[in-house]
C-alpha cells in the first residue's frame, strides 16, 4: 500500500455499444484515505455508479488501476474480490435490500457468518451495530414491519456491523424524506467520526452534500471538481 | 450458516412449501405405483404358480412342447419315484401332482337325460390325502360358495358361475365325458360336493376339480400325472434359484433321445411370463425415469420462478462477498433439506395409500370377465422393503437435479451489474 486506502489512476472503463464502445470513466486518478467522508456528485449517466462498482470490486476497470485495500481490482479473480468485499467493504442501497424472511437481528449478522465468527461474537457485533444506528429495540422486527428510514438504518448496521474499511453507499436518501435523510446521515457521519470508516457515496442529493467533506464532481466520466467541503 | 439458511427456507413459504408439495406428490404417486406394480406382479406370478406353472414345473419333453394343450397322453409316468426324489433333493418346495384335462360335464334329468351339457376345465388335484394343502392353495376353502369339500372318492367341485349355468348344485349327480391317457374315450359319474367362487375369472367360467386318484382312475393314468408342481413353501419368486434347480434336475433327467424323459422348467419359460415380468420390471425402470424427469423438469421451474423472486437476495448476497461457489452449494443445500422432507412426507403418504390398496385391493373383475389367461380378480398393492426407500430416487435427486440446473443462473449474474439491478 502506498498510505493511500483507494488509490485510482488514469482509470478508464468502456462498455460495450453497438459496434464500438461507449466511455464511461475516462482518465480518472483519484485518491481517498482513512475516514473520509466523500460523495462522488453528478448528474444521471455521469460515471457515479460505475466509479463506485470498480471501487466496491464489483466491475474492473477497462483501462489503468484501481488499487483498494493494496489490492488492484483489475487483476483480481472473482473469488479474491468475493474475499475483499466480505473483509473490508460495506454496501448501502437506495432501496435498503433486506433479507424479507429474516428479522433485523438475522440480517444484520448475516455478514458475520460469511466471516465465521463465533455465535458470541456474532451477538455482540450486532447489537454493537444496532445501538450505533438506534434500533437495539427492534431486533425481532421483520423488515416489513419497519419505516423506510427504520430499514435503511438496518441496511447501515449490516454495513457497518464487520467494521469494513470502507462502506459504498448508492444514493442511500434517495427513497426517503428529509427528516430520515437527515437522521440517515447524522448515523453515518457519526460513525465516520467514531469507527473512522471511510464512506463513499454516489449522490445529487443535496441533503448528503451538505454533510460531506470532500465532494468530487463527475462530468461526462471525467473528474470535474475535486473539492474539501464545508462539512469538513 | 446452515441453520440461519434453514430458517429462511421455512420462513419463506413460497420457497419451502411448493417445492416440497411438488416433491411429497412425485415421491408419493412413485411409491403407490412401485407398491402397485409390485403387488398385482406379486400376485400374477403367485396365483400362476398355484394354479397352473408352480415356480417350477415337471413334464415329459414332449409335454413341454405342447404346454398350452396340456395333452394328457404325453404325460409323465412313475411319478411317485420322481416326487419322492424331488421332495428329497429341493425340500423347501411343495412338489404336487397335477392332472389338467378337459372334457364335458353333462347333468342328467331324473329320466338319466341329459338336461345340460358344458365343456370343462378339469383339475385333478390331491383333495383327499391327510398330508395334502392343495384345497388351501388352490383357494378353495375361502371360496367355498355353497356345499362342503371333498370328503370321499368320487366327489367333485366345480365353480359356482358353471353350476349355475348347468343348474346343478351340491349333492347332484353330473357326468365327465372325455379321453383317457390312451386315447380311449371314458365317462365317470361324479358327486358335487360342493360350489366355489375361484376369483379368477377363466377357471370361474367353467372348472372342475377331482381328486387326483379319481382322476387316475378315470383317465387310466395309475402312477402318472400330467404335472408336477414345485412351488416354494416361503411362496418367494427367485429367478436365479429357479434357473440352478431346472439346470440340476435337467442335468440328471433330462435325455434329449426320450422325448418321454422328464424335464424341469421354471416358471418363466411357461406361457410367455419370462417376457411379461422382463416388461413389468421394465415399466417399473422407465416409470422412475420418468417420474424423475418430470419432476426435475417441475423442480427446475420451480428454482428458477424462485430465482426470480430472490434475485434481490442473491443480488445482496453476492454484493456482501458471498462468493458465487457458495451462493450455489447453498442452494444446493436447501434442495436436499426440501428433497428429504419432501421425501419423507411422501414415502409416509404413499405408504399409507399402499396399505390401503394392500388391505382392500381394487376388484378388476369385471374387466377380465373374458380374460383366457391367469389373472385374479383383485388387484392388491404388496409392500416391500424397496418401497421404503424407493422415494429417495425421485425425491432427493430430481430435486438437487434440478436446483443444479436452476441454480446455473447464479454464475451468469454479472457483479458489475448489482447497484443498478438492486435498486430497479
Amino acid at each position: 500500500m502506498n498510505g493511500h486506502l483507494i488509490t485510482i489512476s488514469n482509470l478508464f472503463k468502456h462498455f460495450p455499444m453497438g459496434k464500438g464502445h461507449f466511455t464511461a470513466l475516462k482518465d480518472i486518478s483519484l485518491n481517498f484515505d482513512e475516514g473520509e467522508f466523500t460523495g462522488i456528485v453528478g448528474p444521471s449517466g455521469s460515471g457515479k455508479t460505475t466509479l463506485l462498482n470498480i471501487i466496491g470490486s464489483l466491475d474492473s476497470p477497462s483501462e489503468g488501476s484501481a488499487v483498494v485495500m493494496g489490492q488492484d481490482i483489475a487483476t483480481l479473480t472473482l473469488k479474491a474480490a468475493a474475499r475483499l468485499r466480505k473483509r473490508h467493504l460495506g454496501f448501502i442501497f437506495q432501496t435498503y435490500n433486506l433479507l424479507p424472511v429474516y428479522n433485523v437481528f438475522e440480517n444484520v449478522e448475516f455478514p458475520l457468518l460469511l466471516l465465521r465468527m463465533s455465535a458470541y461474537e456474532r451477538k455482540k457485533a450486532v447489537m454493537h451495530a444496532l445501538e450505533w444506528v438506534g434500533l437495539g429495540d427492534k431486533t425481532g422486527s421483520r423488515p416489513k414491519q419497519l419505516s423506510g428510514g427504520e430499514c435503511q438504518r438496518v441496511a447501515i448496521a449490516r454495513a457497518i456491523v464487520k467494521k469494513p474499511a470502507i462502506v459504498l453507499a448508492d444514493e442511500p436518501t434517495a427513497n426517503l424524506d428529509a427528516a430520515n435523510s437527515h437522521h440517515i446521515l447524522k448515523t453515518m457521519s457519526t460513525l465516520n467520526r467514531e469507527l473512522k470508516t471511510t464512506f463513499i457515496f454516489a449522490t445529487h442529493d443535496d441533503k448528503v452534500i451538505q454533510y460531506l467533506k470532500r465532494k468530487i464532481t463527475l462530468e461526462d466520466g471525467k473528474v470535474a471538481k475535486d473539492e474539501m467541503t464545508a462539512g469538513s | 450458516m446452515i441453520r440461519f439458511l434453514i430458517k429462511g427456507l421455512f420462513r419463506d413459504r413460497h420457497r419451502s412449501l411448493f417445492p416440497v408439495i411438488t416433491v411429497t406428490v412425485g415421491v408419493t404417486i412413485t411409491v403407490v405405483l412401485h407398491c402397485w406394480i409390485t403387488g398385482v406382479m406379486g400376485d400374477f406370478i403367485d396365483f400362476n404358480a398355484r394354479f397352473t406353472t408352480g415356480h417350477v414345473k415337471v413334464v415329459t419333453r414332449a409335454y413341454a412342447e405342447n404346454l398350452e394343450q396340456r395333452p394328457i397322453d404325453l404325460a409323465l409316468l412313475d411319478t411317485k419315484a420322481i416326487v419322492d426324489s424331488l421332495k428329497e433333493q429341493w425340500p423347501g418346495y411343495d412338489w404336487v401332482q397335477r392332472i389338467g384335462f378337459g372334457g364335458i360335464l353333462d347333468a342328467p334329468d331324473s329320466l338319466g337325460e341329459t338336461r345340460a351339457q358344458g365343456p370343462a376345465m378339469g383339475f385333478g388335484i390331491d383333495l383327499l390325502s391327510p398330508e395334502t394343502d392343495e384345497i388351501g392353495r388352490m383357494g378353495i376353502r375361502d371360496g367355498l360358495a355353497s356345499g362342503k369339500l371333498p370328503e370321499r372318492p368320487g366327489d367333485i367341485l366345480i365353480s359356482d358361475q358353471f353350476a349355475h349355468h348347468l343348474g346343478v348344485g351340491p349333492g347332484d349327480r353330473v357326468t365327465l365325458l372325455t379321453s383317457t391317457m390312451y386315447g380311449a374315450m371314458a365317462m365317470q359319474n361324479f358327486t358335487i360336493a360342493g360350489t366355489v367362487n375361484f376369483g379368477i375369472e377363466l377357471m370361474d367360467r367353467g372348472a372342475m376339480i377331482a381328486d387326483l386318484s379319481d382322476m387316475q382312475a378315470t383317465l387310466d393314468m395309475q402312477d402318472a400325472a400330467g404335472e408336477i408342481l414345485g412351488i416354494a413353501k416361503n411362496h418367494r419368486y427367485q429367478e436365479t434359484v429357479l434357473a440352478q434347480m431346472s439346470d440340476a434336475f435337467n442335468k440328471q433327467w433330462t435325455d434329449p433321445e426320450d422325448e418321454f424323459s422328464a424335464v424341469m422348467l421354471p416358471l418363466y419359460e411357461q406361457n410367455n411370463l419370462k417376457s411379461l415380468i422382463e416388461y413389468t420390471s421394465g415399466m417399473i425402470g422407465l416409470m422412475i425415469f420418468v417420474f424423475v424427469l418430470a419432476m426435475c423438469v417441475v423442480l427446475w421451474n420451480a428454482g428458477l420462478i424462485g430465482g426470480l423472486r430472490r434475485y434481490g437476495e442473491i443480488g445482496v448476497r453476492l454484493a456482501i462477498g458471498e462468493n458465487k461457489g457458495h451462493l450455489y452449494r447453498a442452494m444446493i443445500l436447501e434442495s436436499v433439506a426440501i428433497g428429504i422432507c419432501g421425501t419423507i412426507a411422501g414415502t409416509a403418504i404413499g405408504l399409507g395409500l399402499s396399505w390401503l390398496l394392500q388391505t382392500y385391493g381394487i376388484n378388476v373383475g369385471d374387466v377380465m370377465k373374458n380374460a383366457t389367461m391367469m389373472i385374479p380378480d383383485t388387484f392388491r398393492a404388496d409392500i416391500t422393503p424397496p418401497a421404503y426407500f424407493i422415494g429417495f430416487i425421485p425425491g432427493l435427486f430430481a430435486t438437487v437435479v434440478g436446483t443444479s440446473l436452476s441454480g446455473i443462473g447464479i454464475y451468469r449474474r454479472q457483479t458489475a451489474s448489482l447497484f443498478k439491478e438492486l435498486e430497479a
